[in-house]
């Protein structure tokens, strides 16, 4: 077991790194020996890092002052109505500057590269989030950087690519593979065997060789810090749940890490499983095996022969065949339970939050919150539960638009023909009928209207 | 006749004595297809190779350049299998005496299980294991099994590598030790005169007793020349890869050319 201690704003968290990082059998560095040292060298510095006060005194100010922390605890009002009642929390990590978790990893890694020393950052990216959040902290502190990103997520985020070229960010779109999030990695991880030198790589979730797994966790604790002293200060008490979605698994990593050590605190993560489990999907736990993937030994989505498998979720997010090793850790020792939501549930959960509570939240949230039903279901009406609001839904409207609500479609269609029509209907009775109502109504009524004439 | 480490420890005498390097050839097994594959490595092998590194297919290649990432991908999608991979070795086995040494990564390997990996390997009479994101921390799960059967094990050392490390990198592995020539992936631009390669060289070879193989970046018989004088072996990979899209014939010529580099001045 990993738990590290709990800890408060004076009191520094982390337990040393166990043998190799390995989260009982998960874990390890399966990378090329070329990247070793610089795997090496990250997991000699890391620990010292995170134990000199300098350093973590920069990266909370940074946290207070730019990212916008604490973020809120909020109850929810009218949600628990709608799943079966308990009392329900909303960590409220959509509220960060860049709109989700990510940023927290962030910070603290670049703060990290500029302490050894390197002098450009590399980053992969699915959705865009983990990039946007790169590049954000890359202009912050001035370095250079170059995302890496799956060809396919480039054209399905093209909003994401624009935010992190503005952020003065290199974005390479990565044609190889499957063109998605696993090969921006694969590109990430050749960058940088050939620039390990002067370049660190910012891994986004809780996965990757040790210390990537262990020093991401860490670095989102204080989601579950944070989350933790506000329970207990609001309610006086710890919750019965705590529940986050999982695709590598940050988010919820962060959030577990304060409450691991609780037993009465049950921990549900909630992964994709797309489009039903004998369809595509991105269900590692139901459906992963044991394997070395991405420099980690954990559950990996592959064939008999040890290939691996495209994952799919409507939330890019969670679209990936891997998941962090801890959670690998956390499954088999039976501490963290893992319930699967689909494309649907998640995109019916996306409006419930909405109408419920004012909230639109990414997708990938969705998949958590989604969840609550079955888990207020097995603890009871009483049960109060902290769910990790993970990132705001802003980058999914088009998704959503598409999905959940073909009817919005009909509805901006039927206004654009009706401001054309009351146009053309105006412009008729200002007595110019000219080009506008011919090109709206088409060529047969320029003829019909020429005949007449 | 010797099998497993042996003959690759053979192999690498044989080309001394004739007082040159020997040459490793890479290719991919079932790239463009199983038949097109054992064409080229026929042809490859007739050419003039010493030791064939025979390419396991795998979805995520990380350590790979573009020209063996695309081979990896036309082989999986033309139906490579790690069991497909073990017939097309038995099947060059029947046909050739040089040693085969099995290049992949981690995941299909372990997945085959490796008791089975390594009975099996043994069996189609290939003779070492080469894998790349398999560090000495972590080896001992194939290297083990594989030890047993007699088959080698190919450590890689990179210009990052510490001493520490190379340490431990030569003490589990047999056969031959793979020097990278260059810090990047298979087929990146090398300059195969470099001193300070030539000297990284040098360390590792007063460092241990086992061949010296360099490779990473060599594509022509002028690369190989330059290197042979440092090293007891050197890999060509990516450009044979290349040469192979042209076809077994095209493939052979530039063995046959890369074969004349290999004598020691």
């Amino acid at each position: 077991m990993t738990a590290a201690p709990h800890s408060d704003d004076d009191n520094l968290p982390g337990g040393p790194p166990e043998l190799l990082g390995e989260f009982g059998e998960f874990g390890g560095r399966y990378v090329a020996e070329t990247l070793m040292p610089a795997v090496e060298e990250l997991a000699r510095a890391w620990p010292k890092a995170w134990a000199d006060y300098t350093f973590v005194d920069e990266y909370r100010a940074i946290l207070r002052d730019y990212v916008g922390r604490p973020t809120p605890l909020t109850e929810a009002r009218r949600l628990p109505e709608a799943v079966g009642g308990g009392r329900i929390f909303l960590k409220r990590e959509d509220l960060n500057h860049t709109g989700a978790h990510k940023i927290n990893n962030c910070i603290g890694q670049v703060l990290l590269a500029r302490r050894l020393g390197k002098t450009r950052i590399i980053a992969e990216t699915g959705a865009g989030q983990h990039g946007v959040a790169t590049a954000t902290a890359c202009a912050y502190f001035g370095m250079p950087c170059t995302v890496y990103m799956g060809a396919e997520d480039v054209s399905r985020q093209a909003l994401n690519v624009v935010r992190m070229r503005l952020l003065g960010a290199e974005v390479r779109p990565v044609t190889s593979g499957s063109a998605t999030l696993k090969d921006a990695i694969n590109a990430a991880l050749r960058d940088w065997v050939a620039s390990v030198a002067d370049t660190h790589y910012v891994i986004g979730s809780v996965m990757g060789p040790d210390p990537y797994p262990l020093m991401v966790r860490e670095l989102q604790r204080v989601i579950g810090d944070e989350a933790r002293a506000q329970i207990l200060d609001r309610i006086g008490r710890l919750p019965d749940a705590a529940v986050a979605c999982v695709g590598g698994g940050s988010n919820a990593m962060g959030l577990f890490a304060a409450f691991v050590p609780d037993a009465a605190v049950q921990l549900f993560g909630v992964e994709a499983t797309g489009e039903g489990l004998q369809g595509r999907h991105a269900a590692t736990m139901a459906k992963g095996r044991i394997g070395v993937f991405h420099g980690m030994r954990s559950l990996v989505l592959q064939t008999d022969d040890g290939q691996l498998l495209e994952a799919h979720s409507i939330s890019a997010g969670l679209d990936y065949p891997g998941i962090g090793p801890e959670h690998a850790h956390l499954h088999a020792t039976g501490r963290a339970r893992y319930l699967g939501i689909s494309d649907r549930e998640a995109l019916a959960a996306t409006e419930l939050l909405a109408r419920t509570e004012g909230i639109i939240p990414a997708l990938e949230t969705a998949h958590a919150i989604a969840a609550l039903p079955a888990v207020i279901r097995e603890l009871g009406p009483e049960a109060v539960v902290i769910v990790n609001v993970s990132g705001r839904g802003d980058k999914d409207m088009h998704t959503v638009m598409t999905h959940l609500d073909p009817a919005t479609l009909t509805l901006i269609e039927e206004a654009e023909r009706g401001r054309k029509a009351a146009r053309a209907a105006h412009q008729a009775a200002a007595g110019h009928e000219g080009e506008e109502a011919l090109i709206v109504d088409g060529h047969e009524l320029r003829a019909e209207r020429k005949e007449g004439a | 006749m010797s099998a497993g480490v042996d003959r690759v420890t053979d192999a690498f005498a044989r080309a001394r004595a004739e007082n040159r390097a020997a040459l490793v050839g890479y290719l991919t097994g079932f790239d463009p297809d199983r038949n097109g594959s054992l064409e080229r490595i026929f042809a490859a092998c007739e050419g003039g190779l010493d030791v064939l590194e025979l390419g396991v297919p795998f979805s995520d290649p990380t350590a790979d350049g573009p020209t063996i990432q695309a081979a990896m991908t036309r082989a999986l999608a033309s139906g490579a299998t790690l069991s497909g991979a073990l017939a097309l070795a038995a099947e060059i086995r029947r046909r050739f005496e040089l040693p085969i040494v099995l290049f992949s990564y981690a995941n299909p390997l372990i997945s085959y299980g490796p008791e089975r990996l390594s009975r099996e390997t043994a069996e189609a009479g290939a003779d070492a294991l080469l894998v790349v994101d398999l560090p000495p921390e972590h080896a001992e799960v194939l290297r083990g099994p594989a030890s047993a059967r007699g088959l080698g094990w190919v450590g890689l050392v990179a210009p990052t590598t510490t001493p520490a490390r190379r340490a431990r990198v030569l003490a589990g592995s047999s056969g031959f030790v793979y020097a990278v020539s260059l810090t990047g992936v298979t087929g990146a631009p090398l300059d195969p005169s470099d001193p300070a390669l030539h000297a990284g060289l040098a360390t590792l070879r007063g460092a241990s007793s086992l061949p010296i193989v360099v490779g990473f970046g060599v594509r022509k018989a002028e690369d190989v020349r330059a290197l042979a004088g440092h090293a007891d072996g050197v890999v060509v990979g990516s450009a044979l890869v290349e040469a192979g899209q042209r076809g077994p014939a095209a493939l052979g010529e530039l063995v046959k050319s890369l074969r004349g580099g290999t004598l020691r001045a």
